[in-house]
């Protein structure tokens, strides 16, 4: 399949920006994910309920939340761009903002289950071997949900590859700076001509996302194994 | 000595805990549902009393008056579970270390060698706990609550999940552990042959009272 410089272009910006926002809702989605999992406290449905909110939205509303909030005059974003010179609204960071904003509940639900699936006497066990909250936390919560971990991970990498509403609305549509592979097919397919270079991008949009749920099953497989959850003989 | 006064919920109830424990291995009786796991969590320090006191030789534990509570991770007991409870992602190995690697030198009483010897469990040290049967997984439970050396060792019912035969085998490991380390044992079962055979003092609870012995 032969690309033309433009589609690559909007393929690696894809790519980078599916990174960038997998790795920002890594800790703060263990975070959310551990503290909905393990705690009790006042205002956990409200909690809850916010961060599965940009699920249930149209896209394009996230999106024009952020451009209020994070847009050169926001509040936020204001002070950002007249403080640290950081742009985020048409700015390829500001797309990560908004996957990021989009995939969080991904991430955070898998992760979530991962430690509500824990026995908790483990951890009460090497609470009682010594083990303080926080080496609890790191030597045995943890490491028994990486399983969930991977493949909240992942979801949350797929989700952001596929982005569109809430980046439409924030970033806009700029080649070069925050045209993704989804901007790419809707822009091809507005141009005289453009069906080819549509199909070309979206039979790409399909192989990787089939490819990321590939991969993220194969690991979970292969963690699971590793941690004692299943057996090769089983597997 | 152990001084336990104190009251906790357990459901919808509320059950009383009063009794010295003293000897140097004591068994708690009763049938189950009767409260038993519940009263270990919360000596162990898992779980919060309503109120009353928890003292240790002189350390208090808890004192709801005085608003004192000691968390689990710092009380210093070692706890056996029912099913052992070994942590799934680990080697038999780091299981055992796992209370000893942070512990001061001078607070390890006994080394990896000692213990592998005692218990007999040399040979599954590479292994990881889904391929160990259910004797070798509870020999490597106590082991790792041994290594941690801790200053009472709270057993929960740790023969309940085996067979007759294996009971039979594991009981000879706890004797040892009783004339070779001294470190004083509060029991939990409902089976009073164990406590008899390990010349324990019985102390009965039922329905959730536990009277002073």
């Amino acid at each position: 399949m032969h690309l033309s410089p433009d589609e690559l272009t909007a393929l690696w910006l894809s790519a980078k920006i599916a990174l960038c926002c997998m790795l920002a809702c890594l800790p703060a989605g263990v975070a959310v994910a551990w503290l909905l999992a393990r705690h009790d406290f006042r205002g956990k449905l409200l909690l809850e309920a916010f961060v599965q909110l940009p699920m249930v939205l149209p896209p394009v509303v996230p999106g024009y939340l952020l451009l209020v909030v994070f847009g050169n005059r926001g509040p936020i974003g204001g002070w950002l761009h007249q403080h640290f010179g950081v742009q985020l609204a048409f700015n390829w960071k500001g797309a990560v903002l908004a996957s990021a904003t989009m995939a969080f509940p991904l991430m955070v639900q898998p992760v979530r289950l991962a430690f509500q699936m824990i026995d908790r006497r483990l951890e009460q066990a090497a609470a009682t071997l010594g083990a303080s909250p926080w080496r609890v936390f790191a030597t045995i919560s943890l490491p028994l949900a990486i399983p969930g971990i991977v493949a909240g991970a992942i979801l949350c990498f797929s989700r952001a590859l596929g982005e569109f509403g809430a980046t439409m609305a924030f970033v806009g549509n700029i080649p070069g700076e925050t045209r993704t592979v989804p901007l790419a097919i809707y822009s091809a397919l507005h141009q005289p001509g453009g069906e080819a270079a549509a199909a070309r991008l979206a039979a790409l949009s399909i192989a990787l996302a089939f490819a990321a749920m590939l991969f993220s099953h194969l690991l979970t497989r292969r963690s699971e194994r590793k941690l004692g959850y299943r057996t090769r003989a089983h597997a | 000595m152990l001084t336990l006064d104190f009251e906790f919920t357990r459901g919808a109830f509320t059950l009383r805990a009063r009794c010295e424990v003293g000897a140097t291995v004591t068994g708690i009786c009763g049938p189950s549902g009767a409260g038993k796991s519940t009263l270990l969590a919360h000596i162990a320090g898992l779980l919060k009393p309503a109120r009353g006191r928890i003292v240790f030789d002189d350390q208090v534990l808890f004192d709801s008056s005085a608003r004192v509570f000691v968390p689990a991770h710092q009380r210093h007991f070692g706890l056996v579970f029912q099913d052992g409870q070994l942590f799934p992602h680990l080697t038999v190995r780091a299981n055992l270390l796992y209370g000893q690697k942070h512990l001061m030198a001078d607070q390890r009483r006994f080394d990896l060698r000692t213990v592998l010897d005692l218990l007999e469990i040399d040979h599954l040290l590479e292994r990881r706990p889904g391929q160990l049967s259910g004797g070798e997984r509870q020999r490597v439970a106590l082991g790792r609550a041994l290594l941690y050396s801790p200053r009472l060792l709270l057993l929960d019912e740790p023969l309940s999940s085996l067979d007759r035969r294996l009971k039979a085998q594991i009981l000879p490991f706890l004797k040892r552990i009783r004339d070779e380390t001294g470190i004083p044992m509060l029991y939990v079962t409902h089976a009073r042959e164990e406590i008899t055979a390990l010349d324990g003092e019985i102390v009965e609870m039922e329905a959730g009272m536990l009277p002073a012995a």
